[in-house]
């Protein structure tokens, strides 16, 4: 007598015919649902990304089809650049300060958004559209919110008393103001996408911790910088990576409020990389430019890993 | 009480905060000119009566109706091709590859992090030597790159929850593994794939760089390119149309989007956090 119970594994093994084996077999099958999206993904992002290693270094220009190699001549000019170097710093300071911004604000606002409230939906809506409205287009809306002569802001703090006369700052108009104009346009667009991951991640405490801790006798302040901060850790590692990718490799914002200006004040490694490269020609310093970002997306990357397999364990 | 107050109105200045520029827009579309330029007047009410002319400058005057249509269509498109490959990819990453489909799963997604502003200078180069400089069909070939690894990611999460009892009973039943991936899987995982579908195509309309790198001509600009590099002649924005144009291109991604945060969130956080 046989088995009283068929194996899938059994039936599929009864079917092994030509057409079958295809359609059955674990590993052939695997293989070919899973083809197309690596063919593609090699061919349109790996094979790009080897040619910006090799654009680097050597002389390509959008016109001529010469090329050659000049080994580290173009990573050599750029750092001997002043524009450059001003783009470079400009990258890490912007970032970096709009994400620590972000991140206060946004673990104030998740707390704020945890408890239920009526209309809680369309808060959620309004609090969601710097991020999800397509970026340009926000942009530009903070084009004339900052506009030298017509800022409803300015009209505004000027109308309630807490500008003077006289005061009134010229926001896309001076280094400092623009510098400061562009980090709050950052803190605007990352605040909501960093918030909803906190809510996620604030939801996700185990009420029992909570509930032993309020047993305990721990008031709310110990309570938040004991408990929720260390366990909402992760969920905050990963706001900050995303919030990183998402500034340091933003063009849209210089382009559409300062186009880099003034003076050159407000360039980051992406505009500097796109003036250089597709504006002005020079391919392969655009190209050294760009890949300046590498080693920061890379470093993201190793840390999301390190994120991902910490979670497959828990 | 006190609390509650507090509650209520810093909630009140955060939404206020992030809505601000579209509230503008809001107003200012159906602003005169006249109002608008005018600084004595508060630039947050109506003083002169609302008008309808620059939405007819908008549709009547301007590319904006060729830019909703060319968004429109790549967006079908590339969700198109995004669904074609990432559904059986996540699926064969779940089910079919054992441990080492987790370590590519994650390798794929990584490269969402890497793609439009590393890789847009030599993909003008590749763009152009296949010959679609200055075509939509070169957005449509090149957006896929940061729509699938995400969509990709995201499957594989929604898989995951599947409870594998269901493709055994259909091959129990006398389907192959791919048949039971078609007959069982797809149909009940509609709301995943919708998922999907929302966020490639917002992940569409967005998108700024590739298409301003590769698209030259005016009526074959996106909205999201078209918007800020036409109309905007030279020093002198149009701003009653501009913010018009914003709104329109804004308002339904937003909307539709809001439906679905949680699923996004979950997968965003590579599972760390159950949606």
């Amino acid at each position: 007598m046989g088995p009283a119970v068929k194996t899938t594994e059994s039936i599929l093994h009864n079917r092994n015919k030509q057409l079958g084996f295809i359609f059955d077999n674990k590993n052939v099958l695997g293989f070919l649902m899973i083809a197309p999206a690596v063919i593609y993904i090699l061919a349109l992002v790996g094979y790009p990304l080897v040619l910006a290693f090799i654009y680097s270094v050597s002389n390509i220009t959008i016109g001529s089809s010469d090329f050659s190699f000049v080994g580290l001549k173009n990573i050599q000019g750029l750092i001997g650049d002043f524009d450059f170097k001003t783009a470079l710093y400009n990258t890490i300071y912007f970032t970096a300060v709009s994400m620590i911004i972000v991140l206060v604000l946004a673990k104030i606002l998740a707390l704020i958004l945890l408890k239920d409230f009526k209309g809680k939906f369309v808060i959620r809506t309004l609090v969601l559209m710097p991020y999800v409205a397509p970026i340009s287009l926000g942009v530009i809306g903070w084009l004339w919110m900052l506009d030298s002569i017509y800022s409803p802001i300015n009209w505004l703090l000027q109308h309630s008393g807490l500008f003077g006369p006289d005061f009134w700052p010229m926001w896309l108009g001076k280094p400092n103001l623009a510098m400061s104009a562009i980090i709050a346009v950052h803190v605007w667009r990352m605040l909501p996408l960093a918030t909803v991951i906190m809510l996620a991640g604030l939801t996700s405490i185990p009420q029992d911790i909570q509930d032993a801790a309020l047993v305990d006798g721990a008031g709310y302040f110990r309570q938040l910088f004991q408990i929720t901060i260390p366990m909402m850790l992760p969920i905050m590692l990963v706001a900050v990576l995303f919030g990183i990718v998402f500034t340091a490799t933003d063009i849209i914002i210089i382009l559409v409020l300062t186009r880099g200006g003034p003076y050159g004040s407000t360039q980051v490694l992406v505009s500097k990389a796109f003036f250089t490269g597709i504006d002005a020609g020079d391919l392969a310093t655009g190209a050294a430019t760009a890949l300046f970002l590498f080693p920061l997306l890379a470093a993201v990357a190793i840390f999301m890993l390190r994120i991902a397999r910490r979670a497959e364990v828990a | 009480m006190v609390l509650k107050i507090a509650h209520f109105g810093s909630l009140a200045a955060f939404a206020l905060f992030a809505s601000l520029p579209f509230l503008w827009m809001l107003i200012t579309t159906f602003k005169q000119d006249a109002d608008l330029y005018n600084r004595a007047n508060n630039p947050f009410f109506f003083n002169m009566a609302p008008t309808l002319a620059h939405l007819k400058e908008l549709f009547h005057g301007t590319l904006f109706l060729n830019w909703l249509l060319n968004t429109a269509w790549v967006g079908v498109l590339v969700v198109l091709i995004t669904l074609f490959l990432a559904i059986p990819a996540a699926y064969s990453l779940v089910r079919l590859a054992g441990r080492w489909g987790e370590r590519l799963g994650i390798g794929i997604f990584l490269t969402y992090l890497v793609a439009p502003t590393i890789l847009f200078i030599p993909m003008s180069r590749v763009v152009a030597n296949l010959g679609l400089q200055d075509s939509l069909w070169s957005l449509v070939l090149v957006f896929p790159t940061f729509t699938v690894p995400f969509a990709i990611w995201l499957l594989m999460g929604f898989f995951k929850t599947i409870p594998q009892d269901l493709e055994e009973a259909a091959m129990i039943d006398g389907y192959s593994r791919f048949g039971a991936f078609i007959r069982m899987v797809i149909p009940i995982s509609t709301s995943g794939i919708l998922t999907v579908v929302i966020f490639s195509f917002t992940l569409v309309v967005q998108e700024y760089i590739y298409t301003l790198t590769f698209v030259t001509t005016a009526s074959r600009y996106t909205v999201s390119v078209g918007v800020p590099t036409f109309l905007v002649h030279g020093d002198v924005y149009n701003w009653g149309a501009l913010m018009a144009g914003c709104l329109i291109a804004s308002l339904p991604v937003v909307i539709v989007y809001n439906f679905f945060v949680e699923r996004f969130i979950s997968g965003l956080t590579l599972g760390a956090v159950k949606g």
